[in-house]
């Protein structure tokens, strides 16, 4: 089975609206949305089952108990995130505290207990035809590998028998959920746009997946904003000997589709043929 | 000391909507102003206002310091660390200074007291001028795990300032660096876009600034003619629609050049300017009306 | 000689899998006793150093050699001065390559990608 994994690095280049229409066309039976603080597939990809659904334990957070507590300061005094208080007693901010276990450890009275936090959900979408994982982060809760490290798992431990494609939606950014969305997959296709932003993002998410040893190719999305630009994305890729696989141009009609909760290939628009091409084009390589 | 002046935080949930190319816009549209970049894992703002470095500080965080030699090996501080930045070999700990979030636990902790902290450097801020505008640009270094230090940093600047107008450019989404960006603003303007996966993202940072109680508004970029959702939410919620820009193919590619809008000419002077105002005015009423301070 | 690979499931007949840090088991085989036993990877609840921990388990366990397709450089430092050796697989089970390292078939991974925190500066 292969893997491939969509990334942009900058956000907002239109990943997901690539991923959607690769996973239309491609008919592939797992698909996983990676993007767990800002998930956007499922807009998308219409589901006809409820999602099974599973609590996300991130860090644990600290608790004080007021009845135990003797009013030291202790806590506030030694605490580095800033995230005790004490207007009606000392309080613990759940968005601050980095569940560190210091204040647990120098409460005197034992009136801190660190306690398991949710921060987010997993769902599993099953039909009969494909898999879908997804997860969302609460606000506030650290990004980590982790999250993002579980969602791939439950798509890979409910596969169809049969399954020759997975696609993945990555999140953007170069950090730690991309690289742990990195694991394993068989190609990246990078969605980039024609602006000095999205280029220096390229290039740093190129130079991540570069040391991963992961194959990789390139397309241009809403490449006639900027054509200039887009052709500078070309010759780097020609340089870096990265295959270049297709532009997109800017389509009002993309915003359609995904407004009505289609993708760009369910109509027929500019942005949905040129999406096409790619497709072929990464299939080729994969 | 008494304040005239407001802080305004930019922020949008989606990456790609025009968080930056808004804070940009207004900071340069107010010709006299301060930007500060909290963006720092991507900071993109002095792309667009190539300021005039005058000045660069090092952040830094505290990280421990083992004396070997008071060290008996007992393993309290490995056993201890939540974030597995401390390993265990051939008897003694090992740190690992990328991923110690310093919280100081080990330090507290150990009963040799052979734990003491330096300090690491955990990235920089850079200030220069650009016109009239000063610029302040947060940057994480490679391989870090947390921005939040160089924010505050950044803030410390914000909470300096008593004249001029601050506009905080913050990161895209909804995680913790983003909670600490809009801390000490007196008003959130928030980035929408016309598709439902930005509406999706909006709901979450609406959620997130009134958590903080906020005063926030929304700012609708790149509106088409047919329906925007994104619109649409704001009417239902009752969130206030500051101004919209027009999805404009000439603005995209001025933005994605990298240059100020404002400055290239009088409509885009306009449009910006008017949205100042419309923002300073509603962000005074609500703070007059809400004070923080 | 002790010697520690990777596992999706645990089964010595199917494939070792490709994250080490975040891998939901570790094999532990004896080739001298041939006794074989799995550890739930208790690095897997962890938000971040995953590499690390997995590793300390590896090392704590007396292990000579780590059989697996990729590591960080966080894990691989702790394995190094552990004294542990690690060993690049090859596609295919954890018994095929216990085999290829035991007939002396495996190279030494000797790249180690970046800490899951790797971002860059502009």
């Amino acid at each position: 089975m292969k893997q491939l994994l969509i990334l942009s690095g900058k956000g907002g280049t239109g990943k997901t609206t690539v991923a959607g229409a690769l996973i239309k066309l491609s008919q592939a039976r797992a698909y996983a949305d990676c993007d767990v603080d800002a998930p956007n597939l499922h807009l998308s990809m219409a589901q006809t089952a409820e999602a099974e659904r599973n609590d996300y334990y991130g860090m644990p957070k600290a608790r004080i108990d007021a009845e135990i507590c003797i009013g030291c300061g202790q806590c506030e005094e030694h605490c580095r995130f800033d995230a005790i208080s004490n207007e009606n007693g000392y309080l613990v901010d759940p968005f601050s505290c980095e569940g560190c276990g210091v204040c647990e450890a120098v409460c005197p009275v034992n009136a801190i207990q660190m306690h398991p936090s949710v921060a987010g959900e997993q769902m599993l979408y099953r039909s009969a035809h494909s898999v879908f994982s997804t997860a969302q982060l609460r606000m506030g809760s650290g990004t980590s590998g982790k999250l993002v490290t579980e969602v791939k798992k439950r798509m890979l431990s409910s596969l169809l028998q049969e399954t020759e494609l997975a696609i993945i939606d990555g999140s953007p950014g170069i950090g730690c959920p991309v690289i742990a969305s990195m694991s394993g997959v068989s190609m990246v296709l990078i969605v980039t746009e024609p602006s000095i932003s999205g280029i220096s993002d390229m290039e740093r998410i190129l130079h991540t997946a570069e040391i991963f040893h992961t194959p990789t190719c390139v397309c241009a999305n809403k490449a006639d904003v900027n054509s200039e630009l887009t052709e500078k994305i070309k010759r780097f890729c020609e340089e870096k000997q990265i295959p270049f696989v297709g532009t997109i141009p800017y389509d009002p009609a993309a915003v359609t589709a995904i407004n009505s909760g289609k993708t760009i290939v369910d109509l027929d628009c500019p942005s949905g043929r040129a999406v096409r091409e790619i497709f072929a084009e990464t299939m080729r390589l994969l | 000391m008494k304040k005239s002046n407001l802080t305004i935080a930019v922020l949008s949930g989606k990456g790609g909507t025009g968080k930056t190319l808004l804070s940009v816009n207004l900071a340069a549209a107010a010709e006299t102003a301060v930007y500060l970049d909290c963006d720092v894992e991507e900071p993109n703002g002095h792309l667009f206002f190539q300021p005039e470095i005058t000045s660069e500080e090092t952040v830094s965080a505290k990280i421990p310091l083992i004396d070997y030699n008071r060290c008996n090996g007992c393993r309290t501080c490995v056993d201890f660390c939540k974030f597995n930045a401390l390993a265990f070999i051939k008897n003694k700990p090992v740190l690992f200074k990328d991923v110690c979030h310093s919280c100081g636990g080990c330090v507290l902790l150990c009963p040799q007291k052979a734990i003491s902290e330096e300090e690491k450097n955990v990235g920089v801020i850079q200030s220069g001028m650009s016109g009239q505008v000063r610029v302040h640009t947060g940057c994480l270094n490679a391989g870090e795990a947390s921005g939040i230090p160089i924010i505050k940093e950044l803030l410390k600047k914000s909470a300096a300032e008593t004249a001029l107008p601050v506009f905080i450019d913050c990161p895209p989404g909804s995680a913790c660096s983003v909670m600490e960006s809009v801390k000490d603003a007196d008003y959130c303007v928030l980035v929408a876009e016309p598709t439902v996966f930005g509406v999706h993202n909006l709901k979450m940072v609406c959620d997130l600034v009134e958590v903080f109680h906020k005063p926030h508004g929304v700012v609708l970029n790149k509106c088409l003619e047919e329906e925007n959702p994104a619109e649409e939410f704001c009417k239902e919620q009752h969130v206030t629609i500051l101004g919209r820009i027009p999805f404009d193919s000439k603005l995209g590619s001025i933005s994605s050049s990298a240059k100020i809008a404002v400055k290239e000419n009088n409509r885009y002077r306009e449009l910006f300017s008017k949205l100042l105002h419309t923002i300073i005015e509603e962000a005074s009423r609500e703070t007059a009306t809400h004070p923080q301070r | 000689m002790k010697i520690a690979i990777p596992m999706n499931e645990q089964s010595m007949h199917t494939d070792v899998c490709p994250s080490f840090g975040r891998a939901p088991y570790f094999l532990f085989y004896d080739s001298v006793t041939n006794e074989a036993y799995y550890l739930d990877n208790e690095a897997v609840a962890s938000q971040g150093g995953a590499g690390i921990r997995a590793a300390q388990v590896i090392a704590d366990r007396g292990v000579k050699a780590l059989i697996a397709p990729r590591c960080g450089e966080n894990a691989a430092e702790v394995l190094t001065k552990a004294e542990v050796f690690v060993y690049r697989s090859i596609p295919g089970t954890a018994r095929q390559n216990i085999e290829a390292h035991l007939n002396n078939q495996l190279p030494l991974l000797n790249e180690f990608h970046a800490g899951f925190h790797g971002h860059e500066k502009k």
